[in-house]
């Protein structure tokens, strides 16, 4: 923990919903350049945790702290949702997709650089007169939703309405719209959700290749643990809204609690399981 | 242009196959006949209509000379239309068993839907040069030229509301507001200041768009239905406060003597200094109509470009990227507030220019002008054209303004052959008249996108 260059340190998170305990002092990091894996059964507050970082939600106690730059950070507790993706560049996706289904594939990457373009087009005042620096911008911001379809094999269908793509389609998509934000750091919620064994491949060498080549850290919430074994560098396990575990794939995994916590046994009964299955 | 008419084809035969796919059973069911069956909902109909005609129809009720209630039964009547009512039914199930299920793909052959789709194309443009024309055609008919000058002012008001409700999907009921902003704004600028029409007509906009900023700032909280009360509230207010305020707007006796908009300073008047003494023609008062609904003509067309301006841009993309999802729009880093706060004050800026020349055109306005009744009649206008679509919003206003006067001759049922007509479009279309969405910005092609996929926003 202490001296390795954290780009998300989360401590004491606790979210209550009036008298339920949804997260509780909640502390983990999450390093530079790595893929962070946040497990745990159904309804163990992970979700919970990144609408908190997100600022879908506003944590009742605790910190969130994203480095920004040498020495510096960002207190992700006291900013607006909108502001946490636009000046903190915190990505998000979501856990049921949320694509804008009316509009293409190309309108949706479109739409993920709204800041940039908006300062572009002079806050719309020199695009309406069509300037050039305008045209510019705007040839620049196709070229790199291009870059993004091509990326995740979808340039074909760049003028398809999103919400006629494929489910796996839109999943991809989904991730390239928040990575056209440019974050330095990506919260994906159960990426690999609804996906098939060659989909759920070829997103996690998506997944490692924005990690090596964007150089962008990553949040992820996954149930599929092929998936996170395969490509986390650090899991975190909750259950009921607390952490009970965390380290290595490897280490998490032969973790008795972890165990328990899945199988819905108690500890004791886990680790006999264990014992007995070589 | 023929790529364009295959993929609508395309999209309009690709949705019923989905719907038989994902409901089979229910499919099935109503093509179940059977004499029961088609007595049965006859009867449900027959039913309905005794209840719901009972009252309205089958007494009357009259006041009489001394202002007692007098009333009379009229059961003849009441029987034939709950006749009527029952032989449709049937009428209706016997034409719905022999065709089947089917939707207008089925029907119509691809040829004939894609000719219609090269049709559709050419509708603009054509609409467009025909307008230009109308005072050239008309130049002896006031009545026609009065006429294009009232539906070209809806349809201005319906492009400026499309911004609101079509583009951003925020449900505003009270635009009339705006409307009446930017009419007292002109005319009490004019009347006490003694300013120009083109002075004023910026001035106006920015007025009513102040005022959609003020409004949008406490409702940006609300979302659907919430929202359409209080924008219908805050339509109300406008009009009680125009009303009460006596010392400044008149109150109930309006503002009259509104000076008429100039030429470049040159007024269009039958005086030496007129238009018509320069340029040494005769003085027709028709002129200064033509002259209108140029004028008009040409704010209405400005409201268009800069709304398919706006639309390319990234505003235009945020406000139909927040009508598809908020929540999304939000995780992207887009300030939905201010986001929606622009999508309220360019709507109300074209509602203010519109105000401001129905004022110089009326010369004289009063708060009878802007009641609810005119909000609720740009919206119609901007539903029934299919939201967020430029063209349907034309037509529409052509269709409600225009059709309205059309049947003119059919007096007191004039209503009723209305009422008719949206009941049938919106079964029919019920995403209005050009219900699906065209692309931004593409790579290859600009693919119509069916009003299936487009969502149509919740505050």
């Amino acid at each position: 923990m202490s001296g390795a260059p954290c780009i998300l340190s989360v401590s004491e998170l606790t979210m209550r919903f009036g008298g339920i305990v949804a997260v509780n002092n909640l502390s983990f990091d999450a390093e530079r350049f790595k893929i962070t894996a946040l497990i745990g059964p159904n309804g163990a507050g992970k979700t919970t945790v990144f609408n908190c970082i997100t600022g879908f939600y506003k944590p009742t106690g605790g910190t969130m702290r994203l480095a920004h730059g040498v020495g510096s950070s960002i207190a992700l507790e006291r900013l607006k949702d909108f502001r946490i993706s636009q000046h903190a560049k915190v990505a998000r996706t979501f856990q049921n997709i949320r694509l804008f289904p009316g509009m293409t594939a190309l309108e949706n990457l479109m739409v993920a650089q709204h800041n940039t373009l908006m300062l572009a087009s002079g806050l719309t005042f020199l695009g309406l007169i069509g300037a050039p620096s305008w045209r510019a911008a705007e040839t620049h911001a196709i070229d790199r939703a291009k870059w993004w379809l091509d990326r995740i094999g979808l340039l074909d269908r760049a003028d398809d309405a999103a919400g006629n793509l494929p489910y796996g389609d839109q999943r991809r998509l989904e991730i390239a719209r928040a990575m056209c934000t440019e974050p330095v750091l990506l919260c994906l919620d159960e990426p690999a959700a609804g996906l098939n064994t060659r989909e759920s491949a070829a997103l996690s060498e998506l997944l490692l290749s924005i990690r090596a080549d964007q150089g962008t850290s990553i949040l992820l919430i996954e149930h599929d643990m092929s998936v996170v074994m395969e490509i986390s560098d650090h899991v975190v396990v909750m259950d009921y809204g607390v952490k009970i575990a965390e380290g290595s794939p490897q280490q998490v995994r032969d973790d008795p609690k972890v165990i328990a916590a899945y199988l819905g046994a108690d500890e004791q009964e886990a680790i006999a399981v264990m014992e007995s299955t070589p | 242009m023929s790529i364009l008419g295959n993929t609508k084809a395309k999209v309009e035969t690709a949705a019923p196959a989905e719907r038989g796919m994902t409901m089979p059973a229910p499919h099935a069911k109503t093509r179940a006949p059977g004499i029961p069956f088609i007595l049965k909902k006859a009867l449900l109909s027959a039913l309905v209509a005794l209840v719901l005609f009972s009252l309205m129809v089958g007494i009357r009720t009259e006041a009489g000379p001394t202002g007692q209630l007098i009333y009379w039964t009229r059961f003849g009547e009441l029987a034939s239309l709950v006749a009527a009512v029952f032989g449709g039914s049937i009428v209706i199930e016997l034409l719905r068993q022999w065709l089947g299920p089917t939707g207008v793909a089925d029907l119509v052959p691809t040829s004939v839907q894609n000719a219609f789709a090269l049709a559709g194309r050419l509708v603009a443009p054509a609409l467009l040069v025909f307008t230009l024309l109308v005072p050239v055609i008309f130049y002896n008919q006031r009545y026609i030229l009065d006429l294009g000058i009232l539906v070209l002012t809806y349809v201005m008001l319906g492009w400026g509301l499309n911004v609101v409700v079509g583009l951003a999907g925020l449900l505003d009921l009270g635009y009339v507001a705006f409307y009446a902003v930017g009419a007292y704004s002109y005319a009490l600028l004019a009347t006490n200041f003694g300013l120009s029409f083109w002075v004023c007509l910026p001035l106006a906009g920015f007025l009513a768009s102040l005022w959609g900023v003020m409004l949008g700032f406490p409702v940006l909280r609300l979302r659907g239905d919430y929202l359409a009360i209080v924008t219908l509230a805050f339509g109300e207010i406008i009009r009680l406060v125009i009303t009460n305020w006596q010392s400044l707007t008149g109150g109930p006796n309006g503002v009259s003597g509104i000076p008429r908009p100039t030429l470049f300073g040159i007024p269009l008047t039958a005086g030496d200094d007129g238009l018509a003494a320069r340029l040494g023609i005769e003085y027709d008062p028709t002129q200064r109509i033509v002259f209108l609904f140029y004028v008009i003509l040409a704010l209405a067309l400005l409201t268009n470009w800069v709304t398919i301006r706006l639309r390319r841009l990234p505003i235009g993309r945020a406000w139909e990227a927040l009508r598809e999802d908020e929540v999304a729009c939000r995780a992207l880093g887009i300030n939905t507030t201010t986001t929606k706060l622009t999508a309220f004050a360019t709507g109300a800026l074209f509602g203010g220019f519109a105000g401001a020349f129905f004022a110089t055109r009326q010369g004289f306005i009063s708060p009878e002008s802007f009641t609810f009744q005119e909000s609720a009649l740009v919206l119609a206008i901007v539903v029934l054209g299919g939201m967020g679509s430029q063209l349907g919003v034309a037509l529409a206003a052509l269709t409600m303004i225009g059709g309205f006067e059309l049947f003119r001759g059919l007096e007191q049922y004039r209503m009723l052959v209305f009422g008719i007509a949206m009941v049938l479009l919106m079964i029919w279309r019920p995403r209005g008249l050009i219900g699906h969405r065209s692309p931004t910005v593409y790579l290859k092609r600009a693919q119509a996108i069916s009003s299936d996929l487009v969502k149509e926003g919740h505050g």
